[in-house]
C-alpha cells in the first residue's frame, strides 16, 4: 500500500483517505489492495475521504467510480465524503456524477448512515 | 511660436474667444442639442468655456507638424475636463448623438471666422478648414469615448449589483438551506449561484438544500440543465437537493422539452419542501393544541 493513502477499518466499514498528491499509480494500487481487504474483512461500506483532494480529472473521476462499481459486487456501498465545492463543480462540469456511490457531508454522516442500514 | 498649420485657428481662439463660445453655444440651440431642460445657461456657458480652453491649450501644444494624438500629455487638461463633463451628462441622460453634436457644433463659428480671416483663401482656406475639422472630429470621437466609457461603467456595476443581489442563500433551520431564484438564470448566474451554494453548505454542513424557482420566469433547456447541474453538486458534496416551486406550467413544459430530474426531488410549493426537509432532518412541526 502507498504512503499517502491509508485504509483504516472504522466500525462496520473501510475508511479510505485520499490525499491530494496522490499519483495514478498509487491509487490504481489502491483499487486492488482495498478490493481485497473488501473481501477479506467483510465490511458493510467504504468510505472514500476526498477532502483534501483539492484538484480532480476525469481518471480520478473514473477511478472514483469503478472503486464504487467493485465495492458494489463485493456487497459494500461506497460513500464518498468529504467533497470541496470546487471538486464538486469540476466533477458536475466533466459529467461525472458519480450515480453509483452515495455521498455524506462528512465521516460522521456516513458512519450513522451506515449505522442505519 | 505657434506652427503655421495651427496659427490661423490660435489666433481666432485668442482673439475672440468669447465670441466663439457664443455661437458655439448658438449653434448649439440651433442643432437641438442644447438641453436646457437639464443645464442651466450659465452652467453650458462654464462648460463649454472650460472646454475650449482646455482644446486651445491642446491645439498650441499638441499639434506637432500637422500630427497630434489626443492621448499625448498635451492634450491632458482636454481629457480631463471631458471627463467631468460626460460624467455629468451621462448621469443627467444626455443621448450619445446630442453629445457628439455638441462637440461637432463648434466647427461652424471656427469656420465663419476662418473665412472672414484676411489672406485666408483658396488653398490655404481649404488646409485650415481641414486642420480644423480633423482637430474637432478627433475631440468628438475622443467625447464619445468617453461618454460610452461612463455608461458601460454604469452598466457593469448595476450588473455586479444585480448578480450579488440575486444570489442569497438563506439558512431556514439547522442544516437545511433554501435558495430562492428569482429572473432569470444563465450560464454565469447558474455558475455565480452554484458556487456561493456549494460554499455554503460546507460552512453550515446542511443536509438538505430547497431550490426555489417559484421566482423563475421561464425554464427551458438551458435553464433545467443549470438547475440539474447545481442538483448533481449539492449531492456530490453529499446534501440533498430538493427543486421546489415547480408551477403546473413549468411541469408541463419540462415534460414536452423530455427533460429528466432523474434522483432530484422535485416540490411544487417551497411549503412542502420546507415539511419535506425537516422531516429529513429529524424535526416535525406540529400544532399546539392548546392555543
Amino acid at each position: 500500500m502507498s504512503g499517502v493513502t491509508s485504509i483504516n477499518l472504522v466500525e462496520n466499514a473501510l475508511l479510505v483517505s485520499i490525499q491530494d498528491d496522490v499519483t495514478d499509480t498509487e491509487i490504481l494500487d489502491l483499487q486492488e489492495t482495498l478490493s481485497n481487504r473488501i473481501a477479506k474483512e467483510n465490511v458493510k461500506g467504504v468510505i472514500l475521504d476526498i477532502s483534501s483532494l483539492e484538484i480532480v480529472d476525469t481518471f480520478v473521476g473514473r477511478v472514483i467510480a469503478q472503486l464504487a462499481g467493485i465495492s458494489r459486487l463485493l456487497a459494500a456501498e461506497t460513500y464518498v465524503v468529504g467533497m470541496r465545492p470546487a471538486v464538486a463543480v469540476t466533477l458536475v462540469e466533466l459529467g461525472m456524477y458519480l450515480p453509483e456511490t452515495r455521498t455524506a457531508l462528512s465521516l460522521t454522516h456516513a458512519l450513522s448512515q451506515l449505522r442505519r442500514a | 511660436m505657434p506652427q503655421t498649420a495651427t496659427a490661423n485657428i490660435l489666433t481666432i481662439l485668442e482673439t475672440d474667444f468669447s465670441g466663439v463660445v457664443e455661437e458655439w453655444l448658438g449653434t448649439q440651440v440651433k442643432e437641438g442639442v442644447k438641453r436646457s431642460d437639464l443645464f442651466s445657461d450659465s452652467e453650458s456657458r462654464a462648460q463649454n468655456q472650460e472646454l475650449l480652453k482646455a482644446f486651445g491649450k491642446g491645439v498650441r501644444a499638441g499639434v506637432v507638424n500637422e500630427e497630434f494624438s489626443l492621448d499625448d500629455d498635451a492634450w491632458e487638461d482636454l481629457r480631463a475636463v471631458l471627463a467631468d463633463v460626460s460624467k455629468e451628462r451621462v448621469s443627467r441622460g444626455v443621448t450619445p448623438t446630442e453629445m457628439a453634436t455638441f462637440v461637432l457644433a463648434l466647427k461652424a463659428p471656427l469656420f465663419k471666422r476662418l473665412e472672414a480671416m484676411p489672406g485666408v483663401e483658396g488653398m490655404k482656406l481649404i488646409r485650415d478648414v481641414l486642420m480644423v475639422t480633423r482637430l474637432v472630429d478627433a475631440f468628438a470621437i475622443h467625447t464619445n469615448e468617453i461618454f460610452i466609457g461612463e455608461r458601460d461603467q454604469i452598466i457593469e456595476r448595476q450588473r455586479q449589483e444585480m448578480l450579488e443581489l440575486s444570489t442569497p442563500v438563506v439558512e431556514l433551520w439547522d442544516r437545511v438551506l433554501t435558495l430562492p431564484l428569482i429572473g432569470t438564470l444563465d450560464s454565469a448566474r447558474a455558475q455565480e449561484v452554484m458556487e456561493n451554494l456549494l460554499q455554503t453548505i460546507l460552512e453550515r454542513q446542511a443536509e438538505v438544500v430547497i431550490m426555489d424557482i417559484t421566482g423563475v420566469g421561464t425554464v427551458d433547456t438551458q435553464v433545467a440543465q443549470h438547475l440539474l447541474r447545481a442538483a448533481a453538486a449539492v449531492r456530490l458534496m453529499g446534501a440533498e437537493c430538493i427543486i421546489s416551486g415547480i408551477s403546473p406550467m413549468i411541469a408541463q413544459t419540462m415534460v414536452q422539452l423530455g427533460i429528466d430530474v432523474g434522483t432530484v426531488s422535485t416540490r411544487s410549493s417551497i411549503r412542502t419542501a420546507l415539511s419535506d426537509a425537516l422531516q429529513r432532518v429529524g424535526y416535525v412541526i406540529k400544532k399546539n393544541e392548546a392555543s
